[in-house]
């Protein structure tokens, strides 16, 4: 059985997911098997929505895939649920950036339609590529108050959700933090870990993990895992 | 009109944080009956998780107050205000900033106290730059001194000295001005990163050294010691190891029996009698307005509430707001200028996702006027600092410009070099202009309705030079230190920050300052002004020290002058 298959099979992966990931093969066929099983283990599963219409969340969740591609470096954005940071986030500490969202992911489907003629969600990934790099470069119409402001926005969002602690709906399994090699919230460093080219064993903890940061769940999210 | 007027108090201090945090202690020793009013209420270490999208990204701490309250900025008066893009990551609680504070525990260098004098000397009057307001302080770095000594064994910061009452010491900073005493604690651990580029300034002939903080490397005073966990800036320290006044000097002057503190208090007014005297203060409490009556006020917000609340405080006495009958509240305004260098050394894991921003190597051969400035264009400088507490976000957002700044080559790049990424910083001394100011902006307001401070700031010729040219030094250091790829961070003075000076000048001109030497009023005898709104030059280092160090002077000044400036 296919990742795709897999995913399908357990209702994780939406049908134009998994036309992206189709268009995507000769990328996921480069990857890795370790990290291929990786990926599996994590495959996102689309958890009830708390502010994008389902939509939003495809187009927004492609977003982010692209920034954070699932690549031969190991799983993204998807598998570390940025979507899911975002979308949760939006209803909570970003509530002022909602409208934004709103209106930019209506511009970029709009544009991507103009240029390929297809919703943003449906293209393959270079022809996503390519709308991502015009508003990038502030080229791409439709946007206010310019493109470049609304894939900024997506893209800090992007970091917080893949690099941010899991309390808040990202980074999940510690993908982000396992990509650039922070081994995880421990409550004390030796003096051995601070050493240059010593290999820090992961911890894999987040704040919820520890009873003392009791505290944390006062810290602006709804949620917690 | 208030609906509940407070006990009478000799002093009600507005804000415990770095500056009134400190100030009450002696108030209260000397048997004064202090009142403390703070905007945010009190934290323990189980406020403190290591968060970076709580901490640094939301300023969670800030809530109370802070953060409904940013101010707005421009760059001209000609220019369009805009939005600030975050808050400045202080906060509200008993203790304030304190709390979060990133704790590098710094005493200013002599030459900061008399900057304009020394620089007319040595490279002559045209070496002012235009439109300069530029002054000396009205005191020296031997007025402080005794103040700083008593900063640093309250909290026991931790370093190692390199000037013992004019004995210089290479293990510590050979720049400094004497001190009496060697630090109450030795310098945090060293890390394998911080040896690196100790050695890197060694074969440079630059002069390295472990740099101070207000973060105990041992036990002390019944508090805790640094375990180097990370996640220490904009965040409490969950062990109790940092200096902080609500472990220090709050709940010393509370023991004593003469400091009430009121939380979530928010101070509208300073309040005036038909003599200009102040008699109290009004706040907001719980939905009503209280009247706190007191013989003396001391102001202690952050730099930007302090102008903001005398600007508020308008009365028959003062139209124009308090203490402000000579235009001079809000001028002389500074957003501290940075710069620094990245690189990446490859190959090498240099472990900085953990411990704390004070366990540094610190190196100062290009701050002050130590090395001649002759034909460079600017006069000052800027300690450097190589510092361990790399944050993951924080590092996703370090790669160089040559990078794309998403997709698989970006990704691939932090997989490859993330945990290789060196960084150098730098703080530049930053001097007052005449359009660099702070007043009340005409149409934005917080959620009272009460309008926020607008800053107006740019980062002038003769501090954008200095960043630069230490900035080049900060990269020199990463190349020596092993670095192939460097890349800048650009010389920047973020209008709204963490670091910010001005506003209520302190100096013996009454027409040019707004407090006097002891940072009491020249205009009200009994308003004492605690905080980096009074420093007249910024410094090229961190300021909090020296706040604290001024608020100490000065409450003993209104304890010893007592019925002078309350009779």
């Amino acid at each position: 059985m296919t990742m795709q298959e897999e995913g399908v099979r357990r209702g994780r992966l939406s049908r134009r997911a998994l036309l992206r990931r189709a268009g995507a093969a000769g990328v996921v066929a480069a990857v890795p098997a370790g990290v291929f099983a990786a990926d599996v283990a994590s495959a996102p599963e689309r958890e009830r929505l708390e502010t994008f219409t389902a939509t939003e969340a495809d187009i927004a969740d492609a977003f982010v895939s692209r920034l954070i591609p699932n690549d031969a470096s190991g799983p993204g954005a998807q598998e570390a649920r940025v979507l899911r940071y975002i979308d949760r986030a939006l209803s909570g500490e970003l509530a002022p950036a909602r409208s934004a969202y709103t209106a930019g992911l209506a511009a970029t489907d709009a544009y991507a339609r103009s240029r390929f003629g297809a919703g943003f969600a449906s293209l393959g990934p270079a022809q996503q590529d390519a709308v991502l790099t015009d508003m990038e470069r502030n080229v791409a119409p439709g946007f206010t108050p310019n493109s470049r402001t609304f894939f900024d926005l997506v893209r800090e969002h992007a970091l917080q959700g893949m690099f941010g602690d899991p309390v808040h709906g990202g980074n999940a399994d510690f993908i982000g933090w396992d990509l650039i090699g922070f081994a995880g919230l421990k409550l004390e460093f030796t003096e051995a870990e601070q050493q240059l080219d010593v290999t820090v064993t992961p911890a894999h903890k987040s704040v919820v993990d520890y009873p003392m940061f009791s505290g944390a769940r006062g810290g602006g999210h709804a949620h917690h895992h | 009109m208030p609906t509940i007027t407070e006990k009478g108090a000799d002093v009600v201090v507005i804000g415990l944080g770095a500056g009134g945090g400190i100030a009450v202690l002696p108030l209260a020793q000397a048997g004064l009956d202090v009142v403390g009013l703070e905007a945010g209420g009190r934290y323990t270490t189980k406020d403190y998780p290591a968060d970076e999208i709580r901490n640094d990204i939301r300023n969670w701490l800030g809530r109370a107050k802070v953060n409904t309250e940013i101010p707005t900025q421009r760059s001209t008066p000609g220019s369009a205000t805009t939005p600030a893009i975050a808050p400045s990551r202080m906060m509200n609680g008993v203790g304030g900033t304190s709390i979060h504070w990133g704790a590098q525990s710094w005493r200013l260098m002599p030459w900061n106290f008399r900057e304009r004098s020394e620089t007319i000397r040595r490279y002559g009057a045209s070496a002012i730059p235009a439109g300069s307001t530029i002054a000396d302080w009205p005191i020296s770095y031997d007025d402080l001194e005794p103040y700083y000594d008593k900063v640093e064994f309250l909290f026991g910061v931790s370093g190692k000295a390199g000037n013992l009452r004019g004995s210089i010491d290479p293990r510590g900073n050979v720049f400094e001005g004497p001190r009496a005493r060697e630090y109450p604690l030795p310098p945090l651990r060293r890390s394998g990163f911080t040896e690196l580029l100790a050695n890197a300034a060694r074969r440079l002939g630059w002069h390295p050294f472990a740099g101070p903080a207000a973060i105990r490397s041992q036990e002390y005073d019944g508090l805790g010691a640094c375990v180097y966990h990370g996640f220490c800036t904009f965040n409490g320290c969950h062990v109790d190891a940092k200096g902080s006044t609500n472990l220090s000097s709050i709940p010393k002057a509370e023991k004593v029996g003469k400091l009430k503190v009121v939380e979530h208090a928010r101070v509208t007014e300073i309040v005036v009698g038909r003599d200009g005297r102040a008699t109290g203060v009004n706040y907001l409490k719980g939905g009503e307005l209280h009247f706190q009556p007191a013989k003396a006020v001391l102001l202690a917000g952050y730099t930007y509430e302090n102008t903001r609340l005398l600007l508020l405080s308008r009365s028959a006495a003062y139209p124009n707001g308090l203490s402000n009958n000579h235009g001079q509240v809000g001028k002389h305004y500074m957003a501290h200028t940075r710069a620094g260098a990245n690189g990446v050394i490859p190959g090498r894991k240099l472990n900085r996702f953990s411990g704390t921003a004070g366990q540094w190597t610190a190196v100062d051969d290009w701050d002050s006027d130590f090395f001649d400035h002759t034909g460079l264009g600017f006069i000052g400088g800027g300690t450097m600092s190589a510092t361990m507490e790399a944050k993951p976000i924080g590092a996703a957002r370090t790669t160089p410009p040559s990078l794309p700044r998403w997709g698989s080559a970006w990704k691939a790049w932090l997989k490859e070099n993330a945990i290789s990424v060196a960084s150098t910083a730098t703080q530049i001394n930053t001097t007052p202009y005449e359009s660099n100011f702070l007043d009340l902006d005409p149409t934005t307001t917080d959620p009272d309705g009460v309008p926020v401070v607008r800053v107006t700031n740019e980062l002038k010729p003769m501090e954008r030079a200095a960043a630069q040219f230490v900035a080049e030094k900060c990269r020199q250091w990463l190349v020596e230190a092993g670095a192939t790829e460097t890349w800048l961070v650009a010389p920047n003075a973020v209008s709204i920050q963490t670091h910010a000076f001005g506003g209520t000048r302190m100096g013996d001109d009454r027409g040019q300052d707004v407090t006097d030497r002891w940072c009491f009023s020249h205009e009200v005898p009994n308003l004492g002004i605690l905080g980096a709104s009074n420093f007249p030059t910024s410094g090229g280092r961190n300021p909090t020290e020296t706040v604290m160090a001024l608020a100490w002077r000065t409450a003993d000044h209104l304890v010893e002058s007592w019925s002078a400036r309350t009779g």
